[in-house]
């Protein structure tokens, strides 16, 4: 499996993800919230920013069931959810992920019949993957 | 070459240059049907094809240099695509060209095809260089997938996509389409109206790799997946092949061998806030470069889309071309889909379509085949001609930083 690449700007997101937090970068001067992490904020260009917690609630913008040819890791478990998960919180902040049954369940744990647009959502983090995972919410 | 732009505004008598309020909405002097594309050149495509991608270069941008009856040793300009492999010191040393004193390299995949010939247009009219090449070689079909390779990371969008399986660029397309579909009530048979346009073009051109192989609706439709909710026939070929063009002042392209087809206008366009092919983070992803290079284009044309006879539209995957159906005018938002309905990109039409067969049918050398395409039908010499067509827009990539060209002959 793949592991991120984490550059300066994002490192921040993956340490609170690692403690079970899903944090967004936000400007400390004016307040907007950005993605992904950069050096400064595009609307008052200041460089102070802030690491905002988000309750981790959110729905399914879009999904995706990839099939092969992909890589080895990834074909085993296809076909899978990708999902796009719109943040409550910050609706222009969309992201990418998996939907699973649990934390550290395989990506294909969901079946295919219970994704759909709009779904209600909610964070997980797997330390397995060292990933943020999706699983429904029970309503 | 200083004062090329005007000379060649007069001769076209449409006006190169334009003053403080001119009609072009535009106070500096601008590239309206100042140069033109003369020549044009290619190789043969196949999946696999024996001679490496600096060879094929070779082959393709001297037969665009014939095809114009320009010498190599004219050429003082070149444009091609970041992802090149064949560097422009290779190329010149081979075919023999001049002293070069203008060259450039766009990036952004396929986004950059249009742009190859848009940098030399503006170089040309700007008194930059005389005649340009630009050319795009690629053993795509033969080479490995770029994706597989895990080892070069894109730069920071992947950390956010790539861990959770969006591994390929039709699975970040994918993404949008579904949205698109779910949002806008385009369905897969939308989808299959584009596939079957490019198809059947390319049932008419022998050099298309698709020539002798029709598609029906229960082929589509019974296709494997590749990323749901795209299919196979949703995808481009993977195809071996180089292809090149040659741009000239208008007032050259008189004395060319063949009849000129005037860059009327050019385009790039890189939206604000967008995030190229994953661009999920911000307010509408659906509205993406297409957008932005359209206004551009419009803005210094004296056509409008319904102007348009045929059009050579970006099709590395189906969802683009409603996309971008929408962005260049030809409908309104959330139509793409509607717009295909009733043989609408088909000859006769609304709109033909990718009249080689595309990059769907044709062959995938980023786009390139699409702009050679365009100048045949302005030269009236396409295997599936649209007739008396003069007017002609090429698109590059959309979801990318992208770029378009108005083609008129
Ligand atoms: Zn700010």
């Amino acid at each position: 499996m793949l592991s991120p690449v984490i550059d300066t700007e994002g490192a921040p997101f993956w340490e609170y993800a690692g403690r079970g937090e899903l944090r967004v970068q936000a400007c400390a001067e004016c307040g907007e919230v950005r993605f992904p992490p950069r050096p400064c904020c595009p609307h008052c260009r200041s460089f102070a920013c802030e690491w905002r917690r988000t309750d981790g609630r959110g729905r399914i913008w879009s999904y995706v069931r990839p099939h092969p040819p992909l890589l080895p890791d990834y074909a085993a478990q296809a076909p899978y959810h990708v999902v796009l998960v719109e943040l409550d919180e910050a609706p222009r902040i969309r992201l990418v992920g998996n939907l699973v049954s649990g934390p550290g369940a395989p990506l294909d744990s969901v079946p295919e019949e219970r994704v759909r647009i709009g779904a209600r959502v909610q964070f997980v983090f797997d330390p397995g993957s060292g990933l943020p995972q999706w699983v429904l919410e029970r309503s | 070459m200083a004062g090329g732009a005007e000379k060649a505004g007069g001769a076209r008598g449409s006006g190169g240059v334009r003053g403080p309020g001119g009609a072009g909405g535009s106070s500096t002097v601008g590239i309206k049907d100042a140069t033109a594309i003369v020549g044009i050149g290619q190789t043969g495509f196949a999946k696999r094809l024996p001679e490496d991608e600096k060879t094929l270069a070779c082959r393709a941008v001297l037969a665009a240099l014939d095809d114009a009856g320009i010498d190599p040793g004219e050429v003082d300009a070149l444009a091609s695509f970041t992802m090149e492999e064949t560097e422009e010191v290779e190329l010149a040393k081979a075919v023999g060209f001049g002293d070069l004193t203008f060259f450039s390299k766009i990036g952004y995949g396929g986004g950059g095809s249009c742009a190859t010939v848009a940098h030399l247009a503006t170089a040309i009219a700007a008194g930059q260089a005389t005649v340009g090449v630009a050319w795009r070689s690629r053993k795509r079909g033969s080479g490995p997938r770029p994706w597989t390779n895990t080892a070069v990371q894109l730069p920071t969008p992947a950390q956010w996509t790539r861990p959770f399986g969006l591994l390929r660029p039709v699975d970040e397309i994918a993404m949008l389409a579904r949205r698109y579909m779910h949002e806008y009530g385009a369905t897969r048979d939308h989808l299959f109206n584009v596939a079957l346009a490019c198809r059947n073009r390319a049932n008419q051109n022998p050099d298309a790799i698709m020539y002798e192989r029709p598609l029906t609706r229960e082929m589509y439709m019974t296709s494997r997946w590749i990323s749901e909710p795209l299919c196979l026939f949703d995808n481009c070929l993977e195809t071996d092949g180089a292809l090149a063009c040659v741009v000239v002042s208008a007032e050259r392209a008189r004395d060319c061998r063949r009849r000129p087809v005037y860059v009327h206008s050019a385009a790039q366009g890189l939206p604000a806030q967008h995030h190229g092919m994953v661009n999920y983070w911000n307010d509408d992803p659906l509205t993406g470069p297409a957008w932005t290079a359209a206004r551009h284009l419009w803005k210094h044309a004296d056509l409008t889309p319904q102007d348009v006879d045929v059009a050579q539209i970006y099709d590395a995957f189906s969802p683009l071309i409603p996309l971008s159906l929408e962005g260049y005018g030809f409908c309104g938002r959330g139509e793409g889909g509607a717009f295909t309905e009733g043989g609408a990109l088909e000859i006769g039409g609304r709109l033909p379509i990718n009249t080689g067969g595309g990059g769907l049918s044709e062959a995938y050398v980023h786009g390139f085949n699409l702009i050679t395409e365009g100048v045949k039908q302005l030269r009236g010499t396409s295997t599936a001609q649209v007739p008396g067509a003069s007017t002609c827009l090429v698109t590059a990539g959309e979801g990318v930083p992208t770029s378009a060209l108005l083609l008129r002959s």
